[in-house]
């Protein structure tokens, strides 16, 4: 599974839709996911990719990992996979 | 009704090992906050916080006693001896019979649980020690300061998060103001400073990697602390029939659940505490001159913690100082309430407010005077403790200077 089709299937389920109503251009606060649902998202992911991705909740802009829309979830992803 | 009056304290906390260096410390605002220091420390993204230091058990306890109390066992015995000698009380006879010990702990023996869980699961071994369950068990440390005091009455252990201590001292209140107790022993202790207690806080995403800076517009997470607050308290007449020595009165408590959300605080509870507290006190909002915060250094507690003293004191707010200890000494979970309300009891003995430090920029959404960085003198004749807990459960009491 691609690395989108990966992230979509983890954002469907913590946002309990079917991974087709995923987009790229979805927000996390369109899909229904509160802050318990991105800190569970992000942890999803870490897992996934064998990743560390720095996240913290009270300064999510800060965080140097933009989470403020799928494709923006995806790049960083990538560019964290890249670094290891 | 009885009146309720504080006749001892004694605490260990990461600003010091009694009230008097705790009380030094928090008067020229000095940090106990720093790298942590522990086994596997490396394999942590969080690697700071409020650990006790200099402090070893060998030399203070004995070889059968290490087996049986936790490190957060020894915190609660050290900061009782402290308390009860400072009261002057011996619990013999009647007085033994009714009086007891009410504590708060979030997790109690958690590096007991870690140590074990190491051996079985990392190091393979099939057996543990024999004392494992008894040195873990929440109620060892209030166990362990009843058999050391002979405190024969009510005596359990309260566990509600970051409230614990209060509500545990909100209980102690309660049975000495009805007459229940002559005195009790009361408030909390906590010690999560070991890898599965931090690896677990690590999780949430709410700790700060370098400082906790409570109200500050930059602030960016919690850090943990450990250690214990202990009180006694005394019926006013008991205490004053024997000279003893009052710290200063405790005179109401309140008690509210958010139910709403299992981590995220609301406003609403919280001002309900705040307000329950007061009514319980029979006070006006204007009586009141310092709050001792929750103050945790999260961006969800500070503004909902300040938006419920704008709600509950109005006008009033901008008159009084609220500050948060934690940002010295660190978040002690289950045993926060007990080590804060030593601020407040500065406050209205000593005149002196403890400050929030490493306040470095205003943040428009807590617009109150939190004492930045620097200690204040002030005469405060009531003061508030604050304590919102995961879960939803807030417990704030309020003392009055006598």
């Amino acid at each position: 599974m691609s690395i989108q089709n990966k992230v979509f299937a983890i954002i469907a389920e913590q946002a309990i839709l079917a991974p087709s109503d995923v987009t790229l251009t979805s927000t996390l606060d369109d899909l229904g996911i509160d802050s318990m649902g991105v800190v569970e998202c992000i942890f999803a992911i870490e897992e996934e990719f064998d990743i560390t991705i720095p996240f913290n909740a009270n300064e999510p802009d800060k965080s140097g990992f933009d989470i403020s829309n799928v494709s923006s979830i995806i790049a960083g992803i990538e560019k964290l996979i890249s670094e290891k | 009704m009885k009146r309720v009056v504080i006749t001892g304290a004694g605490t260990i906390n990461a600003l010091g090992h009694s009230v008097p260096e705790t009380l030094e410390a928090m008067r020229e605002g000095r940090c106990g906050i720093g790298p942590l220091e522990f086994r596997d420390v490396d394999r942590l993204t969080i690697r700071i916080g409020g650990q006790v230091r200099g402090f070893e058990a060998e030399g203070r306890f004995n070889r059968q006693q290490i087996s049986l109390y936790d490190r957060f066992t020894q915190f609660t015995l050290t900061a009782a001896k402290e308390a009860i000698e400072q009261s002057g009380l011996e619990f013999t006879g009647e007085l033994a019979a009714k009086s007891g010990v009410v504590l708060g702990t979030a997790g109690g023996g958690v590096s007991t649980w870690d140590d074990n869980y190491r051996s079985v699961y990392e190091d393979g071994k099939n057996r543990v020690h024999p004392f494992v369950v008894p040195k873990l068990m929440n109620n060892a440390a209030a166990s362990h300061v009843s058999m050391q005091h002979n405190l024969k009455g009510p005596s359990f252990t309260v566990s509600t998060a970051c409230a614990s201590s209060n509500h545990a001292m909100a209980q102690a209140f309660q049975m000495v103001r009805t007459g229940m107790a002559p005195a009790m022993v009361t408030g909390g202790s906590e010690s999560m400073l070991c890898f599965g207690g931090v690896k677990a806080w690590e999780g949430l995403r709410v700790m700060s990697k370098d400082a906790c800076r409570p109200f500050s517009a930059n602030r960016n997470g919690m850090v943990q602390g450990e250690g214990a607050g202990i009180f006694v308290f005394e019926d006013y007449e008991h205490a004053r029939a024997r000279g003893a020595e009052i710290l200063c009165e405790v005179i109401g408590f309140a008690m509210s659940s958010d139910a709403a959300d299992i981590v995220m605080p609301s406003k609403q509870g919280a001002a309900r505490a705040i307000a329950g507290a007061l009514a319980d006190a029979g006070i006006n909002t204007d009586e009141v001159g310092y709050i001792n915060a929750h103050g945790t250094g999260t961006a969800a507690n500070d503004k909902t913690e300040c938006a419920a003293v704008a709600d509950v004191f109005g006008p009033h707010a901008d008159q009084l100082m609220i500050s948060s200890t934690k940002s010295m000494h660190g978040h002690l979970i289950g045993g926060t309430g007990a080590v804060e309300l030593l601020a407040c009891i500065m406050a209205l003995r000593d005149g002196v407010v403890a400050p929030t430090i490493g306040y470095q920029e205003p943040d428009p959404e807590c617009a109150l005077d939190v004492v930045p960085n620097e200690a204040r003198e002030a005469k405060v004749n009531v003061t508030l403790s604050n304590a919102f807990a995961f879960g939803g459960l807030n417990a704030v009491l309020a003392l009055r200077r006598i």
